[in-house]
């Protein structure tokens, strides 16, 4: 799909807008619901990142398979994992979509390719080569897209993974989310070389930087790097520049940034941008901003309902699928 | 091998046998490929896959560059989308540089996904000293992964085993780790005539005894069992299980043979504190404690890296003449009869 804003439709703006209003609120909710304890854990929340989960998975197909890192909600609702079930996942409920065993940073759902959910940096890389091995080898034209932090750069895993990918030639889209810092650590503390798409070249890998807080921007680029992937069978890097609004936990007092910098990075709120863009094209009214809330809203309630009436795993069941259950 | 001849005519080494293990995985499922260091063209550091690139060809036996993180994960992935991925790491040492992949995926995805994912993956790794190749390369750390739910842990020992626990750990849907001994790799015999498979559920027992137990695996299972023969020679008659999967334990199999004896001694390459050796000891101590008429023993490696010398090599590891000595003094106690 061409995602040009020059073809922007009211249709599909509205869908963009409507996907990241759904993401925020749903961060904006845990927050309130972690306050009362209705979810415990860490918690690492994506407010200001929305535009990149959204407009990458829409250029993804249900071929293609998803590698994410533990601040994911948003890559999980955006490929369609329902929200029920990642509220559920929240509380720690049977129903939720690792069945209460993964929680916030760790919510997968194989029937939508959707591999986690990893909460060690770096740790998903190398296994978005194994599936895009795999789906090589099978002669898919599927690609695997696999998002991780500026923080991941610093990781062995990335240096392996992409050297490997390169190597073999094998379908990788890595999505690097340069939030500027490793949890309390900038990026310039932490790297030599803070281009974090220069890197790609030492291993003969494709790049762009892309405004990772325009949707418009990030679906254009997914969709130019995935049509190489897939017919070149070859990786790419797309740096996403972006910015999270929030802390990096739920236990972050944020010495390591200025009120100002927060300040100015929320003024290119993706949400606020997109919304302005499609009031001046003349496709977005009040009442269609005012229906998406209320849309959202109650999408959140439900959610939160379906997740307060779930039952608990029964203890019982604790050791089950430590070892899988079915042959394959 | 010509064809024709049956398997279990022709004498083979340990290599051998894990070679064909591999071939006949390769040959009978097209899921199923080789990737480690130097598995293709240089044909294995141990020489275990020489000859299966010309074969099966570079896709399926597939080097790797020098980065285990990278080629355990992927071997991961890929069996997460259905593939039959045999990772060869070259040896346990180097597995430590992909202990993120081993353990924190490899071993939780399954449960962490509420059992949606599985991971059948297998990992061979050459472990163990005795070579003379100083700290670094001879670790035994089986007993560590053996720690880990999620994973399953297997000792080949014997021919036999070499042969066909490789078939065994594939058709099951779990992350599987084979520990071959480097020192077995040359160790030459003929395969059991007529057997076809073997299970990676039970211990077995590779010498019948009424005195005592020596349980083991690995190169220690046959110093234990060299031992066994030099004890006969004093009438005592040893019973040496052989334990074959480290995770799970066949506590039944164990239990069984220290209730028939009632003394037992294990031998374990590991390091002695926190080893495998202790969890055996804690479990009999908690299922057949009543059954003993001794104390639980061991013989373990001395807590020490591993060192070049010979001589200081063979002082720290676990030797046919102290596993004698021990049990000796298991059977006829200092001031005792």
């Amino acid at each position: 799909m061409n995602a040009s804003a020059a073809a922007l439709t009211r249709e599909h703006g509205l869908r963009l807008l409507g996907a990241m209003l759904r993401i925020r609120g749903f961060e904006d909710r845990c927050y309130q619901l972690y306050g009362q304890m209705k979810i415990r854990g860490f918690l690492h929340l994506c407010n200001g990142e929305e535009a990149i989960a959204v407009g990458a998975m829409q250029e993804f197909g249900p071929e293609d398979a998803i590698v994410a890192t533990y601040r994911e909600h948003g890559h999980a609702l955006a490929r369609g994992i329902p929200m029920d079930r990642v509220m559920a996942e929240l509380y720690g409920k049977q129903s939720g979509c690792s069945r209460g065993r993964g929680g916030s940073m760790h919510l997968f759902d194989a029937s939508r390719r959707f591999y986690g959910g990893h909460a060690i940096v770096g740790g998903g890389l190398p296994v978005a080569v194994g599936i895009a091995l795999a789906q090589k080898l099978r002669a898919e034209r599927a690609l695997t897209a696999c998002f991780f932090g500026d923080g991941a750069v610093a990781e062995g895993e990335f240096h392996e993974s992409l050297n490997l990918a390169a190597l073999w030639r094998l379908p990788v889209l890595f999505v690097c989310e340069n939030n500027l810092y490793a949890m309390g650590t900038a990026l310039e503390r932490a790297q030599a070389e803070p281009d974090i798409s220069a890197k790609a070249a030492a291993y003969r890998i494709g790049a762009a930087v892309v405004d990772g807080m325009d949707v418009l921007a990030v679906q254009a680029a997914v969709a130019q790097a995935a049509r190489t992937v897939r017919t070149e069978s070859v990786p790419i890097l797309l740096e996403m520049r972006t910015y999270r609004f929030r802390a990096h936990s739920m236990f972050d007092p944020q010495l390591y940034r200025g009120r100002a910098e927060v300040e100015a990075w929320q003024k290119r709120d993706p949400i606020i941008t997109l919304s302005a863009r499609l009031r001046a094209l003349g496709v977005l009214q009040e009442s269609d901003l005012a229906q998406l809330q209320r849309d959202c809203e109650a999408e959140l309630d439900a959610a939160v309902q379906f997740a307060e009436h779930s039952a608990w795993e029964p203890v019982s069941d604790l050791e089950r699928f430590v070892y899988a259950e079915r042959h394959t | 091998m010509p064809s024709g001849t049956p398997e279990s005519a022709v004498s083979l080494s340990y290599r051998d046998a894990v070679r064909a293990a591999l071939h006949q995985a390769l040959s009978e499922d097209p899921r199923v490929f080789l990737m480690g260091e130097d598995v293709g063209r240089y044909g294995g550091s141990y020489a275990v896959s020489k000859g299966l690139l010309e074969t099966f060809g570079p896709e399926r036996i597939r080097d790797t560059p020098l980065s285990e993180s990278a080629f355990v994960g992927a071997g991961i992935g890929a069996a997460l989308a259905g593939l039959r991925p045999i990772v060869e790491i070259m040896t346990v040492n180097f597995s430590l540089l992909a202990l993120d992949q081993i353990v924190n995926n490899a071993a939780t995805l399954s449960h962490m996904s509420g059992g949606q994912l599985n991971v059948p993956l297998v990992i061979r790794l050459a472990t163990g000293a005795g070579r003379q190749l100083g700290a670094q390369h001879s670790h035994s750390l089986e007993g560590w992964y053996a720690h880990v739910p999620g994973l399953r842990i297997a000792v080949p020992s014997t021919l036999d085993d070499a042969r066909f626990m490789l078939a065994a750990a594939l058709a099951l849907p779990d992350p599987v780790l084979l520990f071959e001994h480097l020192y077995l790799y040359n160790m030459e015999g003929t395969l059991t005539e007529g057997l076809a498979r073997v299970d990676l559920e039970h211990a077995a027992i590779r010498r019948s005894g009424r005195d005592l137990t020596l349980i083991s695996y690995g190169w220690s299972l046959h110093k234990c069992l060299a031992a066994a023969r030099s004890l006969a020679a004093e009438g005592i008659e040893a019973e040496v299980l052989d334990l074959r999967t480290l995770r799970p334990l066949d506590d039944a199999a164990i239990m069984a043979s220290v209730r028939h004896t009632r003394r037992v001694l294990i031998v374990d390459e590991g390091w002695r504190s926190g080893s495998l050796a202790a969890e055996i000891a804690m479990r009999i101590t908690e299922q057949a404690f009543y059954e003993l008429d001794a104390p639980v023993t061991r013989l373990c490696t001395a807590e020490v890296p591993i060192p070049y010398a010979r001589h200081l090599e063979e002082a720290a590891l676990p030797s046919a003449a102290g596993i004698v000595a021990a049990a000796r003094a298991l059977l006829r106690p200092a001031g005792g009869s």
